[in-house]
C-alpha cells in the first residue's frame, strides 16, 4: 500500500512544472525570438483597431493606391485607406478565427484521444477506425463546403477547420494517452480506487501538456494559413472588414497595375507570424519529445 | 477503408444539403424564386419527398453514373463542367507534383550528400519557402516574375499545350512551393539517416563505387518515409489547388467550386467536393499500396500505431 502511494506521488505530479519562463529560455533564441513576434501580434489583434492611426474602413477612391507618403508608412490600398491601420485592424480577425480553432480541435481532440486510450478496447477500435474515415477531408474543403451551405463567414469557415483538424490531434494525442496510461503510477491509482475520471482529468491530462501545447502552437500556424486562404477566397471574412487574408486578394489588381505594395505587406504579416508559430512550436516538440525520455 | 471513407465522405456532402437553413428546396435553388414547374422538376429530380437514406440512396446512385445534376447559375450539366475543368486541375496538380519530386526530392538527396553550403543553403530556402502559403507565394510570384520581368503570363490559362505551360507555370511554383520545402527536409533526414548505417559502411569499407552506393543501398531504404510524405504533400495539392486556381484565374475545378459555394450553387458544389474527395482518398490508398510494394516487411491493411 505505501508502495503504491509513493508510486502514485512520484508519477501523479506533472513534470513541466518548472515554469514558463524557464521553457521559454530553453527554446533557444529562435524560440524566445518567435515567442517575441508571437507577443506583438497578439497585442496588436487586442488593440489593433485602437492603434491605427487612420481610418480603416473608410475609403478615399482618389488616393487608390497612392505608394508611400508622409504619414502613410506602408501607402494606400485600392480603396484609398491607409494599408498600415488596415493592417493593424486586421490584425483582430486574422489570428482570433485560428485561436477560436485550435481551442476548439484540441479540445475535442484531447478528449477523444483520452477517452480512446482510457477505454481500450472495442471503443479504441471504433474510435480510430473513426479517425482514420475523416481523414478524408482536407481542411479547406470542408470550409468551401460550409460556405455554400451556411453562407460565408468566419464562423462557418472556424467550425469547419476545427472539425477537420480533430482527427489528427486526436491520432496524436492518443499515442501519447496511451503511453500514459501504461505507466505504473496508473496502476497504483487505480488500485486506491480513484476514478477513471479523475486519474484521466488530474493525472494524464496534465502529464500531457508538454505535447499538447507544442501541437496546439503549430497547429495554430496551420490554421492561420487554411483561414487566410479561405478569406482570401472570399468564403471568410467578408470586405470592407479588415483581414489580412482578404486584403492580399482585394489588392491583387493592384499587383498588375504595378503597385503590389498593399497585398505583399499583408502577406508578409502572414508569414511572419506564422513561421514565428512554426519555430516556436518546433522547438516546444523538441521539448516534449526530450522530457518523455 | 477505402470504400468507408468514400461513403461517409459522400453522406457528409450528401447531407449537407439538409444541415443548410431552411428547406433543401431553397437550399438547391440558392434561396431564388422558382416557377412552380421548375420546383416539380427539383422535387422529382431530387426525390424530395422520400425518406431521407432513399434520396441519398438515388443521389448516390446518380453520381456514379456521372450523373451530378444541373447547375442552377450556367443551366448546364454538372458532369460536362467538371470534364471540361477536370484537366485544367488535373495539369495544374501534375505539373506541381512533378516540381514538388524533382525539386523537393533532388535538393533533400543534395543536402544530405554534400554537406556544407548545400547542405546549408537547402536549409535555409526550405526554412523560408516551407512558410510561404500557396496564395501569399502566388502573389510574390506575380508581381516578380509577371509584372517585374515579365517571364511568364499572370493570368489565365493560355490557348495551345505549349502556352498552357507557360501560363501553368507560375502556379505549379506557388502551389508546389511550400510541399516542396517538407519534402526536402524529409528527404535529407531520410537519406542522412541511411548513409549513417551500419550496411552503408560496410559498402564503403568494401569499395562499392559512390553512385551505385547511393542508388542501391542508400536511396533503396530512404526510399519509404519519401514516398509516404511525398504522397501526402500531393494529395493535399487537390484542395489547395482552388486557392492557385483563384489567384491566377484558372478555369479549374477548384476555382469553379469556390464560385459555386459564393452562389449557393449546391449542386455543382457537392459534384466537384464529391469528384475531389475521391481524388485525394484515391492518391491516399495508392501511397499506402506503394509503401507496401516498397517495404516488404509491411504487408497491406496494418496501420501505424
Amino acid at each position: 500500500m505505501a508502495t503504491a502511494v509513493g508510486v502514485a506521488a512520484r508519477g501523479a505530479t506533472p513534470r513541466a512544472r518548472n515554469g514558463a519562463m524557464a521553457l521559454l529560455r530553453s527554446t533557444g533564441v529562435a524560440g524566445m525570438v518567435s515567442a517575441a513576434v508571437i507577443a506583438v501580434a497578439t497585442v496588436l489583434a487586442v488593440f489593433g483597431p485602437l492603434l491605427a492611426p487612420y481610418n480603416p474602413e473608410l475609403p478615399s477612391l482618389g488616393l487608390a493606391f497612392v505608394g508611400p507618403t508622409g504619414g502613410h508608412l506602408l501607402g494606400f490600398d485600392f480603396e484609398g485607406r491607409d494599408v498600415l491601420s488596415r493592417l493593424l485592424a486586421g490584425a483582430q480577425s486574422s489570428m482570433i478565427g485560428p485561436l477560436a480553432v485550435v481551442i476548439a480541435a484540441m479540445a475535442l481532440g484531447t478528449a477523444i484521444a483520452v477517452v480512446a486510450a482510457w477505454l481500450q478496447g472495442p471503443v479504441d477500435t471504433v474510435i480510430s477506425s473513426g479517425l482514420d474515415i475523416l481523414f478524408a477531408f482536407p481542411g479547406i474543403l470542408l470550409a468551401v463546403l460550409a460556405a455554400a451551405v451556411f453562407g460565408a463567414g468566419l464562423t462557418a469557415a472556424a467550425i469547419a477547420l476545427s472539425i477537420a483538424y480533430t482527427p489528427y490531434v486526436a491520432r496524436v494525442l492518443r499515442g501519447a494517452a496511451l503511453r500514459e496510461r501504461g505507466q505504473p503510477y496508473v496502476a497504483a491509482l487505480e488500485v486506491q480506487g480513484a476514478s477513471g475520471t479523475s486519474i484521466c482529468l488530474r493525472h494524464i491530462v496534465p502529464n500531457m501538456l508538454p505535447l499538447i501545447v507544442a501541437q496546439a502552437t503549430i497547429m495554430f500556424g496551420w490554421a492561420m494559413v487554411d483561414l487566410a486562404a479561405i478569406s482570401f477566397l472570399g468564403l471568410g471574412v467578408q470586405p470592407p472588414a479588415p483581414n489580412w487574408g482578404v486584403m492580399i486578394s482585394e489588392n491583387e489588381p493592384g499587383i498588375l497595375q504595378g503597385y503590389p505594395l498593399p497585398s505583399i505587406a499583408a502577406g508578409l504579416c502572414i508569414v511572419g507570424v506564422v513561421i514565428a508559430f512554426n519555430v516556436l512550436g518546433e522547438r516546444l516538440f523538441e521539448q516534449a519529445q526530450a522530457a518523455r525520455r | 477503408m477505402l470504400l468507408a471513407s468514400l461513403l461517409v465522405a459522400s453522406f457528409v456532402i450528401f447531407g449537407a444539403l439538409y444541415l443548410a437553413p431552411g428547406n433543401p428546396i431553397s437550399a438547391l435553388s440558392g434561396g431564388r424564386a422558382l416557377p412552380p414547374a421548375s420546383l416539380r422538376v427539383l422535387e422529382q429530380r431530387y426525390h424530395l419527398n422520400q425518406p431521407f437514406l432513399a434520396q441519398y440512396w438515388y443521389w448516390l446512385e446518380n453520381a456514379l453514373h456521372g450523373n451530378f445534376g444541373v447547375s442552377i447559375t450556367l443551366q448546364e450539366n454538372v458532369s460536362s463542367v467538371i470534364a471540361a475543368r477536370m484537366w485544367t486541375t488535373g495539369g495544374l496538380v501534375l505539373y506541381a507534383a512533378l516540381i514538388i519530386l524533382v525539386v523537393g526530392i533532388g535538393s533533400g538527396v543534395l543536402a544530405a550528400l554534400r554537406p556544407g553550403l548545400a547542405d546549408t543553403s537547402v536549409l535555409v530556402s526550405t526554412a523560408i519557402s516551407a512558410a510561404l502559403p500557396s496564395f501569399v507565394a502566388a502573389i510574390l510570384l506575380i508581381t516578380l516574375f509577371s509584372v517585374k520581368l515579365g517571364w511568364f503570363p499572370a493570368l489565365g490559362n493560355g490557348t495551345s499545350f505549349a502556352s498552357n505551360i507557360r501560363h501553368f507555370t507560375l502556379p505549379a511554383v506557388a502551389l508546389a512551393i511550400s510541399s516542396l520545402a517538407i519534402v526536402a527536409r524529409v528527404t535529407r533526414a531520410a537519406v542522412r539517416e541511411e548513409a549513417d548505417r551500419e550496411h552503408v559502411q560496410t559498402a564503403v569499407s568494401r569499395g562499392i563505387p559512390a553512385r551505385q552506393l547511393i542508388r542501391r543501398h542508400i536511396l533503396r531504404n530512404a526510399a519509404i518515409p519519401i514516398t509516404t510524405v511525398s504522397g501526402i504533400t500531393i494529395a493535399s495539392l487537390i484542395a489547395v489547388a482552388a486557392v492557385v486556381e483563384t489567384a491566377f484565374s484558372l478555369n479549374g475545378l477548384g476555382a469553379y467550386l469556390v464560385q459555386a459555394a459564393e452562389s449557393k450553387d449546391l449542386a455543382v458544389v457537392q459534384g466537384i467536393s464529391l469528384v475531389l474527395v475521391t481524388a485525394f482518398v484515391l492518391i491516399n490508398a495508392l501511397v499506402d499500396v506503394l509503401y507496401a510494394a516498397l517495404d516488404p516487411r509491411v504487408s497491406l491493411g496494418s496501420r501505424a500505431q
